[in-house]
């Protein structure tokens, strides 16, 4: 299976649903052109029902659980890790744009030379000893997270013959509710595998696609010292009113 | 009113084993504990193989039913309960919570379900036995059993599967 191949049925997908007319903001779980995801998608419709309970709430995390220090991830060994130094930072809010507060933000990455440290890749790319790819931070007050990392490198995947996978950054994130946790990527403007991508691609919607990438902002470089990124992330979900009461769940 | 675009997720990938688990984290409290009980199970695909790569996270509230408000998930002390733990799968698809007896009414634990392959994460209720009774009288009779945990000696047996027959009951929500 090349590229082409990949490509085309990314192709047809695409145009079957232009033609269709319906607007999808969120990424598909039937995607062939990702293999891995022919076994692993439910094929059933999710259940739909309102939050109850615990759902209406999210798990609390703070400075006993985040070291501020975690958030830069260039300090974690003894010298400066290769690569493009950078900051990337934006706002996570809900749908009504309220900001979310003091919540848990993780990423993780690969590093310059598109390596991860999990000892499942293989890409004979090089480790770098002083980069391990792994940061963590809360919000503040107004649902900003800042980090400081290097800018990953693309690296090359099993999916068929000759993939490669966009530079990105993998984030994790929760919301004041447990309906609104979001695991996604962050990619980087301009990017040329993005049109191969089959991860990246399995959002059809060109806008939703384009709410993945971060924007350069120079007004976030620093001179003689890092570049700068922006990327907002909204956390949809059903919103609460609260109310004394919930707290019994 | 939702106004903003949601963010759309993506697959959390193969390579997360370095950064989300950590040391403690199915432990919500310590399996020696006497009211400690297991909530473990298998992550199987469409073909009924274990999935290794599947990553968990459990929120429930306290034996109580109240919820849980604390930090400190990531710097387990051994004696808070925080409600929130996470546990990735092993090579043979299996995954292990040690925890309380959620309370509320009926109970449930809130599972969130992370895997390669799996472009966005899906969430599932694991009912205790018996507890279910008429509500979701929308889920269709033969599939109620896939959102309700077994018991066994030591607290409850919950699979999860992604996909065919015996398919999983996942949940999206209502927004308001």
């Amino acid at each position: 299976m090349d590229q082409a191949a990949i490509s085309g049925e990314i192709e047809a997908i695409a145009e079957a649903y232009q033609s269709s007319g319906a607007v999808e903001t969120d990424v598909r779980l039937d995607y062939p052109p990702y293999r891995s995801s022919i076994l692993r998608h439910p094929t059933k419709a999710p259940h739909q029902v309102d939050p109850e309970g615990i759902e209406l709430w999210a798990p609390v995390f703070g400075h006993q659980d985040v070291d501020p220090f975690e958030a830069d991830l260039t300090i974690q060994h003894r010298g400066e890790p290769l690569g493009e130094r950078m900051r990337v930072t934006g706002r996570v809010t809900d749908g009504d744009g309220r900001p979310v507060r003091h919540q848990l933000v993780e990423i993780w990455q690969a590093n310059a030379g598109g390596r991860y440290i999990h000892q499942r890749d293989q890409h004979p790319a090089a480790l770098d000893p002083n980069f391990t790819g792994m940061g963590r931070c809360l919000t503040d007050s107004d649902g900003f997270y800042r980090f400081t990392t290097i800018k990953p490198g693309p690296y090359p995947w099993r999916n068929h013959h000759n993939a490669w996978r966009p530079a990105h950054i993998h984030f994790s994130l929760f919301g004041s509710e447990f309906t609104q946790r979001l695991v996604t990527q962050m990619y980087f403007p301009g990017d040329p595998l993005f049109a191969l991508d089959p991860i990246y691609q399995a959002i059809t919607d060109r806008a939703a696609r384009d709410r993945l990438v971060a924007t350069y902002d120079h007004d976030l470089t620093q001179h003689e010292w890092s570049l700068g990124f922006r990327w907002d992330v909204v956390l949809t979900g059903s919103h609460r009113t609260p109310l004394e009461e919930d707290h019994a769940a | 009113m939702t106004t903003l675009a949601p963010t759309p997720g993506q697959t959390v990938g193969p390579f997360f084993g370095f950064a989300l688990p950590y040391d403690a984290g199915s432990e919500l409290v310590p399996p020696t504990r006497p009211d400690a009980v297991r909530l473990h199970g298998r992550v199987l695909d469409g073909h009924g193989d274990p999935v290794p790569d599947a990553l968990l996270e459990l929120w429930q509230p306290g034996p109580d039913g109240r919820v849980v408000q604390r930090q400190g998930s990531f710097a387990r002390d051994s004696y808070t309960f925080t409600g929130w733990g996470r546990a990735a799968t092993d090579r043979t698809g299996r995954y292990r919570f040690s925890t309380l007896r959620p309370g509320g009414t009926p109970p449930y634990f809130a599972i969130t379900v992370l895997a390669r392959g799996l472009l966005d994460r899906l969430f599932t209720r694991a009912y205790l036995p018996g507890t279910l009774d008429d509500r979701l009288p929308d889920v269709p009779a033969e599939r109620r059993h896939t959102i309700v945990a077994e018991a066994d000696d030591r607290g409850f047996v919950f699979d999860i599967r992604l996909q065919g027959e015996d398919e999983t009951v996942f949940f999206s929500y209502t927004q308001d």
